[in-house]
């Protein structure tokens, strides 16, 4: 049955109402504070050290973000491991709030589709998540420039910028994820939940599991040298189903312009290469194609079933 | 009165094999205020939904405002205002930031909201605080903010779901009046509740719904006419003569049943105290009291499904 009107009627209104609800919530300043202050601590710890080693280095702005100094992780760590709860922060009581707090079915009597309703919310996240995520570029940068005396070259511009897409991209499978469980739950705490036991599972016991599981169905033949590189081939396909895999790989080729692969090469294959000599950006952009592309129909995919779910949902709470 | 603004034919909703709503047809002209009452969980939200085109029927079709709600769901929702049972507002919102927040959805002009926005809030007497944050809100206030969103949006009908549900006498008061102020704006209303005396006096027509059918349909009157013999009651308490057999002969009297000591009710369809004293004086019975008071849609209701259940 065809029916009349654009779906996207109110979009812009409903992402842009919840970008302001967002940027001036009180959980919002909670989590940014969090990651503004694990961030500052990080690049501040990477100064420290990049000061302490003397040496050349091309991309001394880069390793402001990746150098980590004992006990703390590099920035790019801190980020891949905090930015899901920023996004779930964002997301965990984006439709089911709208239930409990009786405004779902007023909205709804508003002459827009209930796509506008979904898709408004998502892109509103993502418009809060990009503004957070390009200050927390600038500051780094601002902060490197201040304590190193150094400004970032081109290149090194270029490949932050290609690191804000992918976190972007990242941040949202899992703003895509926490609007999914916020549409099959009806309770908040529910949602957050099951979102946060996902963001565990996939941060913390992805990297555990795959070995595991790798090894239980490719058991390595001690007289067949292949079913080795069989098991860690499908060792690495099972990490990368997890959004935290493609991101930390995404990182490693655009911010050490160095690396040349993200998966198995035998020794035939780096006849004549320069080890250690980095690659043009261009390079690296083509590294990262599939692992990016990968998160993208993550998020699409992610997002389509929570679209499902929303529109077969009865409006009546 | 041209064509009726809502018209719905065999009107069907069905949840797994539990019926919500079966066969309904229902005719609302323009202008009326109509209610749909009933008890809880009888069909009238469902309908309602439907009418809205928030939920799919079953089978049966359904024209609001010349538009089909399935096909066309932003039209009829542009020309029909929607108050829900319970309505809720974002507590972190000003009442302000709130109806300008459905202004928008609603696609009007941005150079006229504000006007829109503050007659709209002056209109139900929120004016004074339209900065205040929602969340600080009386349940009265809620229901009036939300009559105040269907002004603003200056829709031809406006459907309000248990409207008074929850209110204390004096913003039930408040509340009925301002939707006679709709009406008087020439808004089509229909509202639905379960408290039948309450809304009897401002609705032209009722439907009384009963388990997901229309149990009776028409003016309050009427339907009290026909259910119970008469729109008026009097009481009558007299000694010294056979009540029943004294009055059953008079005109205009419909049916004479007897309450407690010697007071007996009376079902008429006008208003027959004269002629009922007259004739208990005339057998010579003392007349001790007698007062009249209308038929509530209440005992309508209690009287006719009686009678549905006796029949089967």
């Amino acid at each position: 049955m065809q029916r009349e009107g654009s779906p996207f009627t109110g979009v812009s209104a409903v992402a842009l109402k919840e970008a302001a609800d967002h940027m001036t919530s009180a959980r919002m300043h909670l989590v940014m504070l969090l990651v503004l202050l694990t961030a500052v601590g990080a690049i501040y710890g990477a100064i420290g050290q990049i000061k302490a080693t003397v040496g050349e280095d091309q991309f001394l702005f880069l390793r402001l973000l990746t150098t980590a100094k004992d006990p703390l992780p590099s920035f790019v760590a801190f980020l891949g491991f905090l930015l899901p709860l920023v996004s779930i922060a964002l997301g965990f009581d984006a439709i089911n709030g709208e239930y409990s707090r009786r405004t779902m079915s007023r909205i709804l009597a508003q002459p827009i589709y209930r796509d506008a309703l979904l898709l408004g919310k998502f892109l509103g996240g993502l418009i809060v998540l990009a503004i957070c995520l390009v200050t927390l570029w600038l500051l780094m940068t601002g902060m490197g420039i201040l304590l190193l005396g150094l400004p970032p070259s081109g290149e090194e511009i270029l490949r932050g910028v290609a690191y804000l897409i992918c976190s972007l991209a990242y941040a949202g499978v899992w703003l895509a994820i926490a609007l999914l469980f916020s549409t099959v739950f009806r309770s908040p705490a529910t949602s957050a939940m099951a979102a946060l036991a996902v963001w565990l599972l996939f941060a913390i016991f992805w990297g555990m599991l795959a070995p595991l599981v790798a090894g239980v169905i490719a058991p390595i033949d001690q007289l067949d040298p292949m079913t080795a590189v069989h098991q860690l081939e499908l060792q690495k396909s099972i990490s990368r189903l997890s959004p935290n895999t493609l991101y930390g790989e995404m990182t490693l080729a655009l911010l050490n312009p160095e690396t040349r692969t993200l998966g198995l090469v035998f020794m035939s294959q780096l006849q004549g290469a320069l080890m250690g000599a980095p690659l043009p950006f261009s390079q690296s952009a083509l590294l990262i194609w599939p692992q990016l592309a990968g998160l993208v129909a993550a998020m699409t995919v992610v997002f389509t079933i929570a679209y499902v779910a929303f529109q077969r949902q009865e409006v009546r709470a | 009165m041209s064509e009726p603004v809502i018209e719905a034919r065999g009107l069907t909703k069905r949840y797994g094999p539990v019926a919500a709503v079966s066969g309904l047809d229902l005719t609302v002209e323009a202008g009326e205020v109509f209610g749909v009452l009933g008890p809880n969980g009888s069909g009238k939200t469902t309908t309602i939904l439907m009418l809205l085109g928030l939920t799919e029927p079953t089978s049966g079709t359904v024209r609001v405002a010349g538009f089909d709600p399935f096909r066309q769901p932003l039209q009829v929702k542009r020309r029909v205002g929607y108050m829900p049972d319970a309505v809720g507002f974002y507590d972190n919102l000003s009442a302000r930031e709130n109806l300008a927040y459905t202004a928008r959805l609603s696609g009007i002009p941005a150079a006229e909201v504000e006007s829109r926005i503050m007659e709209a809030l002056r209109k139900v007497r929120l004016d004074d605080v339209a900065d205040r944050r929602a969340g600080g809100f009386s349940r009265g206030m809620r229901q009036r903010l939300a009559i105040a969103e269907v002004l603003m949006r200056q829709c031809r009908v406006a459907i309000l779901d248990e409207p008074t549900s929850g209110l204390d006498p004096q913003a039930t008061q408040e509340l009925l009046e301002l939707i006679g102020e709709l009406r008087r704006d020439g808004m089509t209303i229909v509202l639905s509740s379960h408290l039948l005396g309450l809304v009897q006096t401002i609705c032209d027509r009722v439907a009384l719904f009963h388990k997901g059918k229309i149990g009776l349909i028409g003016k309050v009157d009427d339907l009290a006419r026909e259910v119970l013999g008469g729109a008026y009651v009097v009481e009558v308490e007299a000694e010294g003569v056979d009540v029943p057999k004294t009055l059953s002969g008079l005109a205009g009297v419909g049916r004479v049943t007897p309450l407690s000591g010697g007071t007996f009710r009376v079902d008429a369809d006008r208003d027959v105290r004269p002629e009922i004293a007259r004739s208990i004086v005339s057998a010579g019975g003392a007349l001790r009291n007698m007062a009249i008071s209308r038929s509530s849609l209440d005992e309508v209701y209690v009287r006719y499904f009686e009678q549905v259940a006796h029949a089967a």
